[in-house]
């Protein structure tokens, strides 16, 4: 029986997993249940993947369906593409999110444009999955969340689990949707024992099919005070802070969106017009993306929900720096959302 | 069969395609012939309607068939060599210069006409327009990015394979193209993986404005073939019958499940890169249509005694009344409704 999440929290009870190995468990279901299902990658097969999205998959499902490729992007998603056109679903890897400079021209003009293009015709059914986000000092080329940029571009889907739950519910969906979906899971979340992480990567995941629809954003934490809208990496460390700020009387809300196409722009209207507050987090670069666009969401409905400007904790427009203390100067941690919360209550 | 990810097949040589056997059926021969005449009656009704309401002056954007032209007229030859050899089961990836492909895998021409013409009856509903048209019917496809249409016709081949079928994909680009990394990243995987693939590349010269020369320093595509495994073949003059000659080996092999292989064929683009392409830079303009492979072929099909009077008036003649009647159907359907124009974004959104 498929398990539908309609519920705005994770269970609270039953058997906890890290993210990742809940990610690989969806994977493994959805090709249990459908043989069109392949996963394409690099370094997918017995390495794992490199943040192990993929352990286990290929001595468990064969070669032949987990498949390692070449260093070649740009064929090997391409290749996606048009088996996803002729019926199969295709899951590819694009190890780093940094890397679409390389194979962006399959991504956006092909896997994105065809459906509308054959005026509905066509369908692409597959998923492209791809690690994102810094704060290990892996510099400026493999640090980059990217997904307003991914986002900007019509035509895909563009998912980003926080937790484990939700890393297995949106993969489901994900896999089984007859749209491009964009799956981006932050290297910060997967629950990875080689990197620093926040203990809510590991969490309770439902067994069994679990679905969590495209689309819905959850409500982490209800608060009254101040909406912090954000996703990915940064719910963990908005939480943290809402949790400390509890302690001095502030009733902080915390929204998931867990997806940036479509944006639940309701639950984003919903939560503000109960606190009149709002500080977007979103580790993506600052101007032109997903901060602007949460707060157009308000500007255009009903500017007079707001109390107070707008705080915006995000990536400034540089070039994520290697140095630890420089990338922690500008990654959206705990001390600057907490800033930002005190200053638009202040 | 499945897709075999063991070590590709051992290098062929290069090979300049064989003069051509010519021992065809006529009935093949007069085919060839009837696709090139259909796809080129195709094109003159296009390029009369394109400019038929351009002015004053000539306006881009303006007219029943608005927007950016790539014809085809001159390179013929290569989509009839090869498409002689496929069933509607295989897959064609085309380029921005798709008509002639299209017309010879048997593309629907009401309904590609009338997207052209940017119609709701249209392949695209009006959405895709004459460098994005989509036949599922054929598994036919093309796409307006220097060849980009190669790595999505691996895909199908793998598909193929994975549906147990021995259809194949045919992958056409320009000898532009070539130089692009999408081109070599596809050969390289293909060959790799023993998929079902015909790379076609029709060397037409000219890059645009910037001729084969000034684009690279090597003189075959075959021999880039060989580099990444596959047999190669080039085909000097344009010629139908060497097209379906070499076509017929690499299709053949393609089906038996032993790869890939490549097609180059020094082809001829007759008009320009687009409409309205004045072509200054072209010093052999004047002899072009000299050169134009379809009376060429036709005197020697005359001659050869496969086709006649009756004959050729008989192939022009269902050609005209098929073209005719393509026209009619796009000039006579309705124009998309902009209220609808968010529709077909997503796949849950489809009508059908």
């Amino acid at each position: 029986m498929t398990q539908t999440d309609t519920r705005s929290q994770a269970p609270e009870t039953g058997r906890r997993l890290n993210t990742a190995k809940a990610m690989v468990e969806a994977i493994a279901q959805e090709m249990e249940r459908d043989p069109a299902v392949i996963y394409l990658g690099e370094d997918v097969g017995p390495y794992g993947g490199i943040f192990s999205s993929t352990t286990g998959l290929q001595e468990r499902f064969g070669k032949d369906r987990v498949i390692d490729t070449p260093i070649s992007e740009t064929a090997f998603i391409g290749m996606a593409v048009g088996a996803a056109t002729e019926g199969m679903r295709p899951i590819a890897e694009l190890m780093f999110a940094d890397f679409m400079g390389v194979c962006l021209d399959q991504i956006y003009n092909h896997m994105a444009k065809i459906h509308y293009f054959s005026g509905g015709n066509v369908t692409v059914p597959m998923v492209l999955t791809t690690a994102v986000g810094g704060g290990y000092s892996d510099g400026g080329q493999h640090s980059q969340t990217l997904w307003g940029t991914f986002a900007h571009l019509p035509g895909m889907k563009v998912v980003v689990p926080a937790t484990p739950a939700d890393a297995k519910g949106l993969m489901t969906a994900a896999v089984r949707d007859d749209s491009p979906v964009v799956y981006m899971f932050h290297k910060g979340v997967m629950g990875l024992p080689w990197m620093a992480k926040n203990p809510r990567s590991v969490d309770v995941v439902p067994e069994g099919e679990y679905v969590v629809p495209i689309g819905k954003a959850r409500t982490a934490r209800a608060g009254t005070d101040v909406s912090v809208v954000t996703l990915s990496l940064s719910v963990h460390h908005a939480l943290d802070v809402a949790d400390k700020l509890a302690g001095e009387g502030i009733d902080a809300e915390v929204l998931d969106l867990r997806s940036l196409v479509p944006l639940d722009r309701t639950a984003i209207l919903e939560s503000v017009g109960k606190t009149g507050r709002l500080v977007v987090v979103d580790e993506d670069y600052h101007s032109f993306g997903l901060s602007g666009e949460v707060t157009a969401t308000v500007a255009d409905e009903d500017p007079t929900l707001l109390h107070a400007p707008v705080q915006r904790v995000t990536m400034p427009d540089i070039p994520i720096p290697y140095a630890h203390g420089l990338e922690y100067a500008v990654l959206p941690r705990h001390e600057r959302i907490e800033a930002a919360i005190r200053k638009v209550l202040a | 069969m499945s897709t075999s990810l063991s070590q590709p097949a051992p290098v062929p040589e290069p090979t300049e395609a064989q003069a051509p056997g010519l021992h065809l059926d006529d009935d093949v021969r007069r085919d060839l012939f009837a696709t090139m005449v259909l796809s080129r009656t195709f094109e003159e009704a296009i390029l009369r309607e394109y400019h038929a309401d351009k002015g004053p002056g000539f306006d881009i954007g303006k007219g029943l068939i608005p927007g950016e032209m790539h014809l085809s007229a001159g390179q013929e030859p290569v989509a009839a060599g090869v498409c002689a050899h496929l069933t509607a089961d295989d897959a064609v990836t085309a380029t921005h210069r798709p008509h002639h492909f299209a017309v010879a895998h048997g593309v629907d021409l009401r309904t590609m006409t009338a997207e052209i013409f940017g119609r709701a009856t249209g392949l695209g509903r009006g959405r895709g327009g004459h460098m994005h048209l989509f036949d599922p019917a054929v598994h036919f496809s093309c796409s307006g990015i220097i060849a980009e249409g190669y790595p999505p016709a691996l895909g199908a081949a793998l598909a193929f394979t994975r549906a147990g079928t021995d259809a194949v994909a045919v992958a056409v680009t320009g000898e532009g193209a070539a130089n692009q990394g999408a081109f070599h990243e596809s050969l390289n995987l293909a060959a790799l993986w023993k998929l079902p693939v015909v790379f076609v590349v029709e060397d037409n010269e000219w890059g645009i404005s910037v001729p084969r020369s000034a684009s690279t320093a090597v003189t075959s595509n075959a021999a880039r073939a060989a580099g990444y495994g596959m047999p190669g073949e080039r085909v000097e003059d344009n010629d139908v019958e060497a097209v379906y000659a070499a076509a017929e080996r690499a299709v053949r092999r393609a089906r038996a499940g032993e790869g890939p292989s490549l097609i180059e064929v020094r082809t001829l683009r007759m008009w320009g890169h687009f409409e309205g392409d004045a072509q200054g830079y072209r010093p052999e303009l004047a002899t072009v249509a000299t050169l134009d492979p379809l009376p060429r072929y036709e005197a020697r099909l005359r001659e050869a005694g496969v086709v006649d009077d009756d004959a050729g008036a008989r192939i022009r003649g269902e050609a005209a009344e098929r073209v005719g009647d393509a026209i009619r159907f796009a000039k006579d359907s309705p124009l998309p409704d902009p209220a609808d124009v968010l529709s077909y974004v997503f796949a849950e959104e489809a009508g059908r």
